[in-house]
């Protein structure tokens, strides 16, 4: 509990600093008690998972303290409301700029840096797990967002490194996919999961236009709910039953139907039905990615369809069908507390999923700023590295019609 | 001048004569007043009263330069300068020898070793180190490192029926006699150069001869031999293992404190004093020996069972470091040496404590097996433990990131990417060798074993170094303007 609190305070600290020091202290600080929380009430390769976890983010935020004191020396301050006006000479740019990818893209994780993720998640307990995926792969995301856009912005704009982070971006959407659809294990399966879900947000910050940077963002706080859903209902039939193999389950639609309607809520919301959060998200940032590149937004879309097949073929192979393993037949359905715990989780994913648009006024001055930033001439015609047809166009109008129009992404 | 001795010059050196008379006085008392070996508890008082003269002399010599707006004040013809480096680095060795002293009691007594003069030791080293931080003169510094040496060599082997004790005392004795010989070599060198030993002479008669001149080479590369032994770089790394893991590791925590302190203050009076000028020539030198400390350093860590060679590894990697900041050789760079060495102190120490804390009447309490389950057993332990270890790998928000911020600060102000990537990597790697420590404490079982040896001075000890290891790092601030001061403004 201590280390969990402990946890919380670094994640706000995180997010909240407005210091690059700062930041970064939050940052490693975060490690110490997600190391303990998978160390010492992690599953039975917990030593190696919790050692794997720590080095791999470690050895990636070093590279980046050397960056923030390279920007510091550069600018003799780090302030980052004041780094923000701070143009930094190109060279040091791409060096810094590679440097906070390797944190970033440790924390993210990004293909291939990605391994300590399934072990981490396989490892923790439930609550670490959530808190694994809901906040902490999001600092990735966040230090992209923060600093590598608006501080680094003509490296960020680089039309190699721009292709390589695509290109990275969408080999995690499908190879974690396709992983996903391979594994034998629930709580692996859906550590996968994350794995391409992240590419997708990946792949939304690097189409570098509003809707993509936009659909990120929600799809960050998408991922942070429906995985998060996914796993407490992992957690909570593996309390009952003490194994995550995917065999050992069938049919528990049956004996626990409460159990079955909140996961299939959890898991469509995952895979991006409509009228769920996580629709609007991947809408929004293959929108984003089709505007940068058909070929991008090609790629990312069989991403949604294995999405959709490995979570559904999970779903009938442990919830529908005959009870096939005696074990199963005695489970007790969710507990009221159980209940109250998806209770909050699902109401805001259908809010998302069904009225998004308070989320995107939020959203769109700072990532209108964020894009001119990065893109100093996008929307005015003048700019189209990425897009085959730059048009002008205001994007919180494109997301309202989006929902108000759903069903042509899949 | 015309006077011999004026009382300037008695001003100048009164913490190492007070050092010295109390060392003398607890010799003396043990020998004379003691009455029963159980007595002998008491003497650790005697340290901490001395300690606590010493460090008023230190405040008022400090008081005395601030009220006269000095920046300086020499003694005995320019022997001995007290400064802000001076002062700054002699509140180190208070601290490592308070806490060193009253937490050796009941350790010494489980080895069955609990003498008088451990204490008198303690003071006669640290009167040494006084002189390799107030030294401005080649002969002077010499003695100065030679008592703190000698002292050493006697602490070291102070588990006398202990054959690994033994063993230890007589590996640093010959290998500190011979880098001694190399030292003293390299001295004689720069008097002939200059005709003088004093260092402000050496340094100008050395900067009006090219570097790459072969007397000032082999003066400096035969001094450096010297110097680079006593805070175990490598190649002259050999003795520290061996010899932290054979010494008492009371002593073991003096040593890897105060001495490498000491060897370090004493370091920078040399390379930023007489070699100054012949920069070009040890930068790319001290260059490749700091990665070769980082690198040896680190990666023999990451095998070791034994607790006190694992840390003696590391201790040799952080020398690494703090090489690194002379490098960098600008202010922050040296400025980060001193808050490294700060730092360093406290949790290196506080690390040590927790194995003196390991040592039971029947238990030698220094494998990795001997720390397990410790946060079973005693969770306040562990705790601590693990802030010391955090530290020692740098991770923020505790003292030990602070001192490497700086050192990597001044790497990328001067220029040196390379060497700043390198070091940040090995970062990495000795977070995989104390995370050993951490998880033999938090994640395996706790043998069936007798109950700390916990007294209340270690208590004390162990808090202090605890609070301001954690206490740096979070509200760094007065640290760091005390750290200043040893630039002398």
């Amino acid at each position: 509990m201590i280390a969990f609190l402990v946890l919380e305070t670094m994640m706000i600290g995180t997010f909240a600093a407005l210091d690059l020091t700062l930041f970064y202290l939050f940052f490693e600080g975060g490690l110490i008690p997600m190391f303990l929380i998978i160390g010492v009430w992690g599953g039975p390769r917990r030593v190696y998972a919790s050692f794997k976890f720590f080095l791999y983010t470690l050895l990636g935020s070093v590279l980046m303290l050397l960056a923030i004191l390279a920007l510091y020396w550069d600018a003799g301050t780090t302030d980052i409301p004041t780094l923000m006006h701070h143009t930094f000479p190109r060279s040091l740019q791409n060096w810094a700029w590679l440097a906070f990818f390797a944190s970033f893209a440790v924390k993210l994780p990004m293909w291939p840096v990605h391994t300590w993720l399934p072990d981490a998640h396989v490892e923790a307990p439930t609550a670490g797990s959530v808190v694994l995926a809901s906040v902490l792969l999001k600092m990735g995301t966040y230090g992209f967002l923060r600093f590598s856009l608006p501080l680094l912005p003509e490296a960020s704009a680089d039309r190699t490194i721009v292709q390589i982070l695509a290109a990275l971006s969408l080999v995690a959407i499908i190879y974690g996919a396709l992983v996903s659809l391979m594994q034998p294990d629930w709580k692996k399966l859906v550590a996968y999961s994350s794995v391409s879900h992240l590419g997708f947000c990946t792949l939304g910050i690097f189409a570098l236009n509003p809707n993509g940077v936009a659909g990120s963002v929600i799809q960050q706080v998408n991922h942070g709910i429906s995985t998060g859903m996914l796993f407490l209902i992992i957690g909570m039939i593996y309390e009952r039953r003490h194994t995550r193999e995917i065999a050992e389950y069938g049919g528990l639609a049956h004996v626990m139907p409460k159990y079955a309607t909140v996961f299939a809520i959890a898991m469509l919301s995952s895979a991006g039905l409509p009228l769920l959060n996580g629709f609007v998200g991947e809408f929004t940032i293959l929108q984003g990615a089709f505007e940068a590149s058909r070929v991008w937004a090609a790629f990312a879309v069989t991403g949604v369809i294995l999405g959709a097949a490995y979570l559904l073929w999970l779903y009938q192979r442990t919830m529908l069908g005959q009870v096939t393993n005696r074990k199963n037949l005695g489970l007790a359905d969710l507990s009221a507390r159980e209940l109250a715990i998806f209770l909050p989780l699902i109401a805001w994913a259908v809010w998302i999923g069904v009225y998004p648009k308070p989320y995107f006024d939020v959203l769109q001055r700072p990532v209108t700023e964020i894009v001119e930033r990065v893109r100093p001439n996008y929307g005015r015609g003048a700019d189209d590295r990425l897009s085959s047809s730059a048009r002008p166009r205001r994007p919180q109008n494109a997301m309202v019609c989006a929902t108000c129009n759903p069903g042509g992404a899949q | 001048m015309n006077q011999f001795y004026t009382s300037t010059d008695h001003f100048t050196i009164i913490p190492a004569l007070i050092l010295v008379l109390f060392g003398c006085a607890i010799l003396l008392f043990d020998f004379l007043v003691i009455p029963t070996p159980r007595h002998r508890k008491w003497l650790p008082l005697f340290a901490v009263l001395g300690e606590a003269f010493a460090g008023l002399g230190l405040w008022r010599q400090q008081a005395y330069l601030t009220r006269n707006g000095l920046s300086e004040l020499t003694g005995f013809q320019g022997s001995v300068t007290i400064d802000g480096f001076s002062i700054f680095y002699n509140w180190i060795f208070v601290v490592s020898a308070l806490i060193v002293a009253i937490v050796s009691y009941k350790y010494l007594e489980n080895a069955g070793e609990h003498h008088g003069e451990y204490y008198g030791l303690i003071l006669f080293a640290q009167s040494g180190m006084y002189f390799l931080a107030t030294g401005t003169d080649l002969v002077t510094l010499f003695v100065g490192l030679e008592l703190m040496a000698l002292t050493f060599y006697v602490m070291v082997g102070f588990l006398r029926s202990d054959k690994r004790s033994n063993e230890a005392a007589l590996k640093y004795l010959l290998l500190g006699a011979f880098s001694s010989g190399f030292l003293a070599y390299g001295f004689s060198l720069m008097y002939g150069i200059a005709g003088s030993t004093k260092l402000a002479t050496v340094a100008a008669a050395i900067s009006a001869r090219s570097p790459w001149d072969p007397v000032v080479f082999l003066a400096l590369t035969t001094a450096s031999v010297g110097l680079l032994f006593k805070i175990s770089a490598v190649p002259f790394h050999m003795w520290a293992p061996d010899a932290y893991e054979g010494a008492p590791t009371t002593v073991t925590a003096y040593l890897s404190v105060a001495s490498k302190a000491a060897s370090i203050a004493f370091l920078l009076r040399i390379y930023l004093g007489p070699l100054a000028s012949a920069r070009q020539v040890w930068e790319p030198l001290l260059s490749v020996i700091a990665v070769a400390t980082l690198t040896i350093g680190n990666l023999a860590a990451m095998n070791q069972t034994n607790i006190k060679r694992l840390l003696a590894y590391s201790s040799i990697s952080h020398a690494g470091y703090m090489l690194l900041g002379l490098i960098a050789g600008n202010s922050t760079g040296i400025n980060g040496i001193a808050v490294y060495v700060m730092v360093y102190t406290f949790m290196n120490l506080g690390a040590f404590l927790v194995v003196v804390a390991l040592r039971r009447s029947n238990i030698i309490g220094e494998d990795l097996d001997d720390i397990a389950g410790l946060m079973q057993k005693s969770p306040g332990y562990a705790v601590l433990m693990l802030i010391f270890l955090l530290s020692l790998a740098g991770i923020p928000p505790t003292a030990g990131f602070l001192g490497k911020y700086y050192i990597f600060l001044a790497l990328i102000q001067t220029g040196h990417y390379a060497l700043a990537v390198i070091a940040t990597l090995f970062v990495a790697v000795a977070i995989y060798y104390y995370f050993k420590i951490v998880r033999s404490m938090f994640v395996r079982e706790a043998p069936e074993s007798s109950p700390l040896a916990s007294t209340f001075g270690l208590r004390v000890a162990l808090g202090v170094s605890g609070v301001l290891t954690l206490a740096i790092g979070v509200f760094p601030e007065p640290f760091l303007r005390f750290a200043q001061t040893s630039l002398g403004r």
